[in-house]
């Protein structure tokens, strides 16, 4: 889409304007916003809600919040939080039950009475992440509601990345740092000197509309140019990287391989990394009754295959063993998920590595399953 | 998007009234149900499941066990293992329950058409077997021989007794009963389920066999029916996980790359062989 004529350039003291048209036009304008020492998401109605002038140092088992140097609104990547819990909440209500006359049951569908969301500030890998879980929630047999609902409405403002984290690794999945599309907006921001300044791309007649509504001008091909090297930047300082052309064959061949041995001893099963996890859907549901007795509720909660419950049935849990729910993890993220889906289930948007305790890498085991192969091919050889 | 009128969520149950339950064995109850307003529907094909939801306690998948051909109204045995199928078990007539269903994949029985079929069941996996029982004998012409081998722990934990004594007196279905073990009582034959295939001859080019019992049990009687050179993929088995959405979005029943309750329950052995070989999969 760059390069178009559509291309437009929004000046920073502008962009207050992009945030009181989505508010006009009945969105709720989300994004990131500093909070407990993290850079979170909330609703943000002004730009000095974001975090400007933040970035933050994050590497395996570790985050840090800092000051940058000049005044970037998104010079930081993706912190605790995903779009997840706009589009499948953490805790949902589904459906209320009342016991009627003569034993009978009527079953009333909860209603989701959330104004849409207009999600401001969307990376690249998370825009992929998006779709990914829209394959799992917009299944046309039997799409979910409440999450069909709200991303049908939602409106996606992306800005491409200028900086990656020690942890991210996109261009290894093909996810970014550049949006190529599926957006309604995409803006990357430029800070040049006194210059502070927005490359706004529009991807949707939403997005036309919206552009239409903010003060901006035609954007001249150095402007294109300052864009693509932004996310250029970003692509060069990754450092992390997963072969992915093989690796479901790669993990298929190695369910007994004995790095799951050493992930018995270092996984903590606390489940964080499928809290972070952008695509991750696994879910419970709680049913409870009122004092009554009459009333009933069922709600669904974020679930994760780390823990015990996950897969019990009658007899115990089928993964009683941190190995195996380790694998189950790992394996459906890189390879199951091709199978099921059609797509990987991992947008390299690094949040697992970072939000492990233990820092947990899974770039690095990866590498280290393949390298078992080839040491042992060595000495069968 | 979908329109408005299909977004009905997959997880609504629907009113089931309970027509007759009563005890196979102890802590194990088969009951009739009926739909309770205009909204249910009773058709499925033999080996499907539903979500069963008890108000307030909770819902559980399980098997219908009834006759496929009988309309308006299904069959469920149900052992009372946890808090749900407790409470299940302790419904009387009269009391509703929410049903949503069917789901996943049923026995083949089309499939199988014109073929010898080897039913083996284990324990309670007789219930899911039995409405494809009932389907292959009411459309008897459909198929070659008929055998039913059903193991199970011991003579009091044998459930389905009149409708076995039924088909062994007076149906076109070979029907072997074994129990693991027995008091001196028992006239019948004693050992695991995989012995009632000792002897027999099966011709590997026409015959086709449905397991459902416990995984372990799954696992020798299809490597016993492999040995009589019946090919993996003429056999089936009915898998089991937890679930809780039955529509491919909780995540909690993954197999490998399968969901069971959408891939499944009834896999054919080739598809789940290797993944059989895999502990705590």
């Amino acid at each position: 889409m760059i390069g178009t004529d559509q291309t437009s350039v929004i000046e920073r003291e502008d962009l207050q304007s992009l945030f009181d048209v989505v508010i006009a036009r009945g969105y709720v304008p989300v994004g990131p916003t500093v909070r407990d020492g993290a850079i979170v998401f909330d609703e943000v109605c002004r730009v000095e809600d974001l975090p400007g002038g933040w970035t933050e140092d994050q590497d395996a088992g570790s985050y840090r919040l800092k000051r940058r140097h000049d005044t970037a609104l998104f010079g930081y990547n993706n912190g605790p939080h995903s779009w997840k819990k706009y589009l499948f909440p953490p805790r949902a209500k589904l459906w209320e039950a009342v016991k009627t006359e003569n034993n009978g049951l009527t079953v009333r569908e909860a209603e989701d009475t959330k104004r849409p969301f207009a999600f401001i500030g969307v990376r690249s890998c998370d825009l992929h992440a998006l779709q990914v879980q829209d394959a799992v929630f917009m299944n046309p047999k039997h799409p979910d509601p409440l999450y069909a609902g709200r991303r049908g409405k939602a409106l996606v403002i992306v800005v491409n990345c200028g900086q990656a984290a020690k942890t991210c690794f996109c261009t290894s999945m093909n996810t970014g740092p550049r949006a190529e599309g599926g957006y309604d907006l995409a803006l990357t921001e430029i800070l040049d000197g006194d210059d502070h300044y927005f490359i706004a791309e529009p991807g949707s007649p939403d997005g036309y509309s919206l552009l239409a509504g903010i003060p901006h001008r035609e954007a001249d091909s150095a402007d294109v140019l300052a864009a693509q090297e932004c996310t250029k930047r970003a692509a060069e300082q990754i450092g992390r990287k997963i072969e992915i052309s093989d690796v479901k064959d790669l993990l298929y061949r190695n369910y007994d391989n004995e790095r799951w041995d050493a992930l018995e001893r270092r996984c903590l099963t606390c489940a964080n990394c499928t809290m972070a996890c952008p695509t991750c859907f696994c879910s419970k549901v709680e049913d409870v009754t009122d004092l009554t007795g009459g009333h009933a509720e069922r709600w669904r909660e974020w679930d994760s295959c780390f823990t015990m419950d996950f897969s019990y049935i009658h007899g115990g849990s089928v993964r009683p063993t941190t190995r195996s729910r380790y694998r189950q993890w790992l394996i459906h993220k890189l390879a199951t998920w091709l199978d099921q889906f059609g797509m990987s289930g991992c947008v390299g948007c690094g949040r697992c590595i970072t939000w492990c305790p233990v820092g947990i890498d899974l770039t690095e085991e990866v590498r280290l399953i393949r390298a078992s192969e080839k040491d042992k091919e060595a000495d069968d050889g | 998007m979908q329109p408005q009128a299909e977004m009905r969520s997959p997880m609504c149950p629907y009113p089931f009234r309970v027509l007759e339950i009563a005890e196979e064995m102890p802590r194990c109850m088969t009951m009739r149900v009926a739909p309770d307003d205009a909204t249910g529907d009773t058709a499925f094909a033999p080996g499907q499941f539903y979500m069963i939801y008890v108000f307030g306690h909770g819902e559980v998948p399980i098997s219908t066990s009834g006759d496929p051909a009988k309309s308006g109204e299904l069959t469920f045995t149900v052992m009372a293992v946890g808090s749900v199928t407790q409470a299940l078990c302790a419904l009387k007539q009269g009391d509703v329950i929410g049903l949503r269903g069917p789901f996943g994949r049923a026995w083949p029985v089309d499939l199988v058409k014109g073929r010898d079929v080897i039913v083996m069941a284990g324990g309670l996996g007789l219930a899911p077997l039995r409405p494809s029982i009932y389907h292959m004998l009411s459309n008897r012409n459909d198929y070659a021989d008929l055998a039913l081998l059903y193991g199970t722990r011991q003579p009091q934990s044998i459930i389905f007794r009149q409708t076995l004594a039924h088909w062994r007196e007076d149906a076109p279905i070979d029907v072997e009963v074994t129990v693991d073990t027995a008091g001196r009582d028992w006239p019948g034959k004693v050992g695991v389920v995989t012995e009632l295939l000792m002897g027999r001859r099966p011709d590997p080019s026409k015959t086709s066999a449905l397991i459902c019992g416990p995984e372990i049990m799954m696992r020798f009687s299809a490597y016993a029916l492999m040995e009589l050179g019946i090919a993996a993929e003429n056999i089936y088995v009915s898998m089991e996980r937890n679930m809780k959405c039955a529509v491919k979005m909780c995540g909690r029943c993954q197999y490998g790359p399968f969901f069971v309750c959408a891939d499944g329950p009834v896999f054919a052995f080739n598809q789940v062989e290797q993944l059989f070989r895999i502990r705590e999969l």
